[in-house]
């Protein structure tokens, strides 16, 4: 049985040109592909990746335009799909303003105070 | 006893002193007889590229030979002799898709190129895995 991975994404919108998308995200997806048993845990700045709706379009450089721009909420939504439990801290959600009805569904709250239980179900947490 | 550790790493060369611990913490495990795995992903696909020069440094007012400053393919390339010469094993895998995307292709000698089923494979045979994030 494939060890049990939880992966935390802090970082928030960075590299999103690379994959145009968020790269841990990305990764978490081929992960999946490959057979691996991992769920995330978004804190930090990186809670507004469940905020449903949000758009990057418009990013234009001379003639040369992004036809594809990141789909972070969308990216998010779609591991839920594929049996990848996401969760969010459910502080750092609040701190920032961002109501439940904002966010995707599918989502896993959790409190600061619950995340070393959480963490004690997995085999590796990473923390990217 | 003997362990393997995997390290994810993501930051490129000179940056920050992310990549310095790693390389720290790597030679630490292969000297204490260790297997490591590495996985590079994003920039860290720069760590061992092959076209890194060094240069001369008119401030230091030494020339390129005086200054002697090992490039991160150097530290690279000693770390995989040092896991050669005492038995144990580095096995690094460049993410394909990032190296491509950096034009990165030109990288050291015992190297290879890879994806994240890769990064998989070397957790499941793994010990622990350590992240070592850009931040």
């Amino acid at each position: 049985m494939a060890k049990k991975i939880l992966s935390i994404i802090e970082s928030a919108y960075r590299a999103t040109l690379e994959e145009q998308d968020d790269t841990i995200v990305w990764l978490t997806h081929a992960l999946k592909g490959a057979g691996a048993s991992v769920d995330v845990l978004l804190r930090g700045n990186a809670v507004n990746y469940a905020v449903k709706g949000q758009d990057a379009s418009g990013l234009a450089f001379g003639d040369k335009r992004q036809t594809q721009p990141p789909r972070i909420d969308e990216d998010v939504a779609k591991l839920t799909t594929k049996s990848v439990r996401v969760y969010v801290v459910e502080e750092d959600v609040t701190d920032r303003g961002i109501e439940g009805r904002e966010l995707i569904a599918g989502l896993s709250a959790v409190s600061r105070t619950g995340l070393s239980k959480l963490f004690a179900e997995y085999d590796q947490v990473w923390h990217w | 006893m003997a362990k393997t550790l995997t390290f994810a790493l993501m930051d490129p060369p000179y940056e920050d002193a992310r990549s310095t611990t790693a390389l720290r913490l790597i030679d630490l495990a292969l000297r204490r007889g260790h297997s490591v795995n590495v996985f590079a992903y994003e920039g860290a696909v720069y760590l061992p590229f092959a076209k890194q020069a060094p240069h001369p440094n008119a401030v230091h007012g030494r020339d390129v030979e005086q200054e002697d400053h090992p490039n991160p393919k150097n530290w690279i390339a000693a770390l995989l002799a040092l896991a050669r010469q005492n038995g144990s094993k580095l096995d690094w895998v460049q993410c394909g898709l990032c190296v491509d995307e950096r034009g990165a292709a030109e990288a050291i000698e015992g190297l290879r190129r890879g994806s994240p089923a890769d990064l998989f494979k070397f957790v499941e045979e793994s010990d622990n895995t350590l992240v070592i994030p850009t931040r």
